[in-house]
């Protein structure tokens, strides 16, 4: 028989889909790409409204800031496997190189270590390949109602 | 504002609101395109806002320079101090040091009362002077 009060889970595939639905993520076109243990990745994908320079068709580094800051946000949640309300700290980016005009740009945060009230995250942004990265990121979450276990 | 928003800072509604002592502050209205956890304004929304702000302070002080330099930005670091509401957020960047290859630049952003901003942003920025 199957239990009636299954532990709550946290799936980043089915809440990414919901989160970039709406609001922010969802006016960027976010959308889920793979998650593992500790990390998940969503993917932005390139179009004309999101560029911040006109000439060459690079994408404005905002969006990708709100990637990484989305993508890092659901790594602690994957790691904690619960949902607990939290609120960015800070957050680093490092831009290592434009990013390809017409090229969706995935971006992979992890979350590296949690604590009960604070999460550690790293990240990078990439549009090909993983190691030529377009951005690299770390930061800090806080729970802000409760604690993360 | 002698510089242009680029596609990406207009289409998410920033727009210059006023001067202030030379450096132009920035501002973006509340909407759905910038909401993040209901009723609360996106980190990275928030951030755009800051960085644009940030470019735009120097901008207006590399235009007394008298040759057209490019920016490139290296990184950017942002404190998240308090969430922003369902309400306009202004930003102002203050240009810490500009030499002749790298430039610092100080941005705050707050909503209803500047001297509790929600944000700092520290920002890099390659300089190189077109040939």
């Amino acid at each position: 028989m199957s239990d009636p009060n299954p532990p709550f889970v946290f799936d980043p595939a089915r809440a990414a889909k919901i989160m970039t639905r709406h609001g922010h993520g969802g006016w960027l076109g976010l959308d889920y790409h793979a998650h593992g243990q500790g990390w998940v990745e969503l993917a932005l994908p390139w179009r004309e409204e999101l560029v911040g320079n006109a000439e060459t068709g690079v994408l404005a580094s905002g969006p990708i800031i709100s990637l990484m800051d989305n993508a890092t946000s659901m790594s602690v949640w994957t790691r904690s496997t619960n949902f607990v309300p939290h609120a960015t700290l800070d957050l680093r980016v490092d831009y290592m190189r434009a990013a390809t005009p017409g090229k969706t740009v995935i971006g992979r945060g992890e979350c590296y270590k949690i604590t009960r009230k604070i999460a550690f995250i790293r990240g990078i942004a990439y549009d090909e390949d993983p190691d030529d990265p377009v951005a690299h990121v770390t930061g800090t979450f806080m729970a802000t109602h409760g604690t993360y276990f | 504002m002698s510089w242009s928003l680029p596609p990406y800072a207009q289409a998410l509604g920033i727009a210059l609101d006023h001067d202030e002592d030379g450096a132009p502050v920035l501002c973006v209205d509340f909407s759905d395109k910038v909401r993040g956890r209901p009723g609360f304004l996106h980190g990275g929304a928030m951030s755009g806002l800051m960085e644009m702000a940030g470019i735009a302070a120097l901008r207006a002080e590399l235009d007394g320079r008298g040759e057209a330099v490019q920016l490139k930005p290296v990184n950017i670091q942002v404190e998240f101090m308090r969430g922003g509401t369902e309400q306009r957020t202004f930003a102002k960047g203050s240009v810490t040091r500009a030499g002749r290859r790298v430039a610092l630049v100080n941005v705050e952003a707050w909503q209803d009362d500047p001297k509790k901003p929600i944000a700092l942003a520290q920002m890099k920025l390659l300089l190189s002077v077109s040939e």
